[in-house]
C-alpha cells in the first residue's frame, strides 16, 4: 500500500512547480521520438505476423461448410481492432519502451545526474518523466491504429497467398458488419496503457538506489508491473466501454 | 558565508550525523575530512538540500535554508554550484550542452550571451577544444572539469565539490585543486570540499574540519593539522606509510 502512495505522490509532482513551456515542448519531441518513431520497426513486425496467424489459425478452425469463408477476415478484423493491436501492441511497448525508461532514470539517479538537476532547483521529476508520459500518451495510440492496418494486411497477404481465402472474400469480411465505435475503444486503450507504462516505469527508475544491479532490477519490474496493470486495465476497460 | 548549527540525521535509528556546528568562510576553501562512512557526503547534501536534516539548520548569508519560503529556497540553490564525484553529467548532452544547460534552464539570456559564457567556463577549465564531446569520450579528470564548469556558469556565491580528485591519478589531481582554489579566491567563492586526500588537506585546505563517526572531533587550518593531539585525527592523518615515516 505504501508503494501505491508513494506512486501517486510521485505522480502529484509531476504537476508541481514546472519549467519554460519552451523547454517542455523540446522534450516533449525528443521523447515521441525516442518512445514512438523508434517503436515503429518493432510494431510493424510484430503486428504484421500476428495478422497473418491470426487468419491462418483462422481459417484452420473454420471448418464448417454453413459459415462463409469472409467470416475468417471479419473475426481478424474484430480481433486484431478489440484486443491484438491495442493490447499485444502495448505488451510489446511495456518491454521495449518500460524497460528502457527505467533503466535510463535509474542510471541517472545512481550517476547523481538526478541530484544534480535538483540542486539546479529544476523539478526533476517533472522534467524527466512528465515528457516521457505525455509522450506515450501521444504516440502508442497512433502505433496502435498502425498496428491493426498493419495486422489486417498481414492477415490479408498470409490468406491470399497460401489461398486459404480469396482477395474479395477478404476485403468483403473486413467491411462487413463493421462497428465503428470500436475505433475509438481501440484508441482509448492505448492512451491508457501509455500512461501506466511511461508513469510505472519512470516510478520504479526514478527511486532506483544502489548500482548496476538494482537498475536491472528495476527495470524488470517496470515491464512486469506494467503487462500487470495493462491486462487488469485492459478488462475494466472492457468492462466499461463495451 | 555558509553557517551549519547543529546538524544530527539518523538513518534506520542509526545516527550519522551528531549536532554539527560550524561556519565557512567566503574566498576560502574549507575542507571536510574524515574517513569513508564518517558522515561526509550525509552532511554535504544536507547543506545542498538532497537530504533533510533531523535537526538543525543551515543558512546561507543569515538564510536559513530549511525554515524560509520556496522562493527564498529557489534563489539560494541558484547560487550553488556542485561538482558531484562522478561529476554527474547528462549523458545525452554534450560537453558545451552539459555546461549551457544551467543558463537554458534558469536564465533568460540569449543565445549569444550563453555561448559566450560557456565558451569563458570552458576555457577556464582548459577545455575549449573538448566543447563538441560526448561525456562518454572523455577520461574522468576531463569530466571533474566539465562539473566544474558546469557548477559556475551560473556565477555560484557557493560552491561544493564531493571529492573532487577521487580515482584521479596524482598530477591530475593537483591540477584540480588549484583550479578550484584559483575560482575560489578569483569569484570570493564559499568553497567547501569534501575529501580523504591528504594531498588536498596540505595544499588548498584554508580551514579544515575533520569528522569522526558523525561527529566534529577537530577544526583548524592546514599548517596546524599535523600538530594535531586528537588520537583519531592522527591515525587518519598517518595512516599512509610514507606520511608516518616522514613524521618520524
Amino acid at each position: 500500500m505504501s508503494v501505491i502512495g508513494k506512486y501517486f505522490i510521485f505522480l502529484g509532482t509531476l504537476f508541481g512547480k514546472g519549467e519554460k513551456l519552451s523547454v517542455y515542448w523540446r522534450r516533449l519531441m525528443e521523447e515521441c521520438v525516442g518512445i514512438g518513431v523508434s517503436s515503429i520497426f518493432i510494431v510493424a513486425i510484430v503486428s504484421t505476423f500476428i495478422g497473418a496467424v491470426s487468419c491462418i489459425q483462422t481459417a484452420y478452425n473454420l471448418v464448417s461448410p454453413i459459415i462463409p469463408i469472409s467470416t475468417v477476415a471479419l473475426i481478424v478484423r474484430d480481433m486484431e481492432i478489440l484486443e491484438l493491436a491495442p493490447t499485444i501492441t502495448c505488451i510489446v511497448l511495456a518491454g521495449k519502451v518500460g524497460s528502457n525508461i527505467a533503466s535510463e532514470l535509474g542510471t541517472m539517479r545512481i550517476t547523481e545526474q538526478i541530484d544534480a538537476l535538483e540542486v539546479m532547483g529544476i523539478n526533476s521529476s517533472s522534467y524527466l518523466v512528465l515528457p516521457k508520459v505525455l509522450a506515450a500518451m501521444l504516440t502508442f495510440p497512433m502505433l496502435v491504429i498502425f498496428s491493426a492496418f498493419l495486422g489486417i494486411m498481414g492477415g490479408y497477404l498470409a490468406g491470399t497467398l497460401t489461398g486459404v481465402i480469396t482477395e474479395r472474400d477478404y476485403l468483403y469480411g473486413i467491411r462487413d458488419s463493421f462497428v465503428p465505435y470500436n475505433i475509438f475503444f481501440m484508441c482509448v486503450k492505448p492512451f491508457v496503457f501509455g500512461f501506466l507504462i511511461a508513469s510505472i516505469s519512470s516510478f520504479k527508475g526514478f527511486f532506483t538506489s544502489g548500482g548496476a544491479l538494482e537498475v536491472g532490477r528495476a527495470s524488470t519490474q517496470a515491464v512486469t508491473n506494467s503487462c500487470i496493470s495493462i491486462l487488469i486495465a485492459d478488462y475494466l476497460l472492457a468492462q466499461l466501454l463495451l | 558565508m555558509i553557517e551549519i548549527n547543529n546538524i544530527s540525521k539518523a538513518f534506520n535509528g542509526k545516527a550519522v550525523l551528531k549536532g554539527i556546528s560550524a561556519q565557512f568562510q567566503k574566498g576560502e576553501t574549507n575542507l571536510i575530512i574524515g574517513g569513508s562512512g564518517t558522515g561526509k557526503s550525509v552532511l554535504l547534501k544536507c547543506m545542498i538540500g538532497l537530504v533533510k536534516p533531523d535537526q538543525g539548520n543551515v543558512l546561507y548569508n543569515g538564510r536559513n535554508f530549511y525554515n524560509c519560503d520556496k522562493e527564498t529556497q529557489q534563489s539560494i540553490r541558484r547560487e550553488m554550484g556542485v561538482l558531484f564525484q562522478g561529476g554527474a553529467l547528462f549523458d545525452s548532452k554534450t560537453v558545451e550542452e552539459n555546461v549551457r544547460f544551467p543558463l537554458d534552464m534558469l536564465t533568460a539570456q540569449s543565445a549569444e550571451e550563453k555561448r559566450e559564457r560557456v565558451a569563458f567556463c570552458l576555457q577556464r577549465v582548459g577545455l575549449e577544444a573538448a566543447a563538441k564531446r560526448m561525456p562518454s569520450e572523455i577520461s574522468g579528470g576531463m569530466k571533474k572539469r566539465v562539473g566544474i564548469a558546469r557548477a559556475i556558469v551560473m556565477n555560484p556565491a557557493y560552491l561544493f565539490c564531493d571529492e573532487p580528485n577521487s580515482g584521479l591519478d596524482p598530477l591530475t589531481s593537483v591540477k584540480i585543486d588549484e583550479l578550484i582554489k584559483e575560482i575560489t579566491e578569483e569569484y570570493q567563492i564559499t568553497t567547501i570540499i569534501i575529501t580523504h586526500d591528504m594531498n588536498s588537506v596540505m595544499e588548498i585546505g584554508q580551514n579544515i574540519m575533520f569528522l569522526y563517526q558523525g561527529d566534529k572531533l577537530w577544526e583548524g587550518i592546514n599548517s596546524e593539522i599535523t600538530k594535531t593531539t586528537v588520537p583519531e585525527l592522527k591515525e587518519f592523518l598517518f595512516s599512509n606509510k610514507l606520511l608516518r615515516e616522514m613524521q618520524e
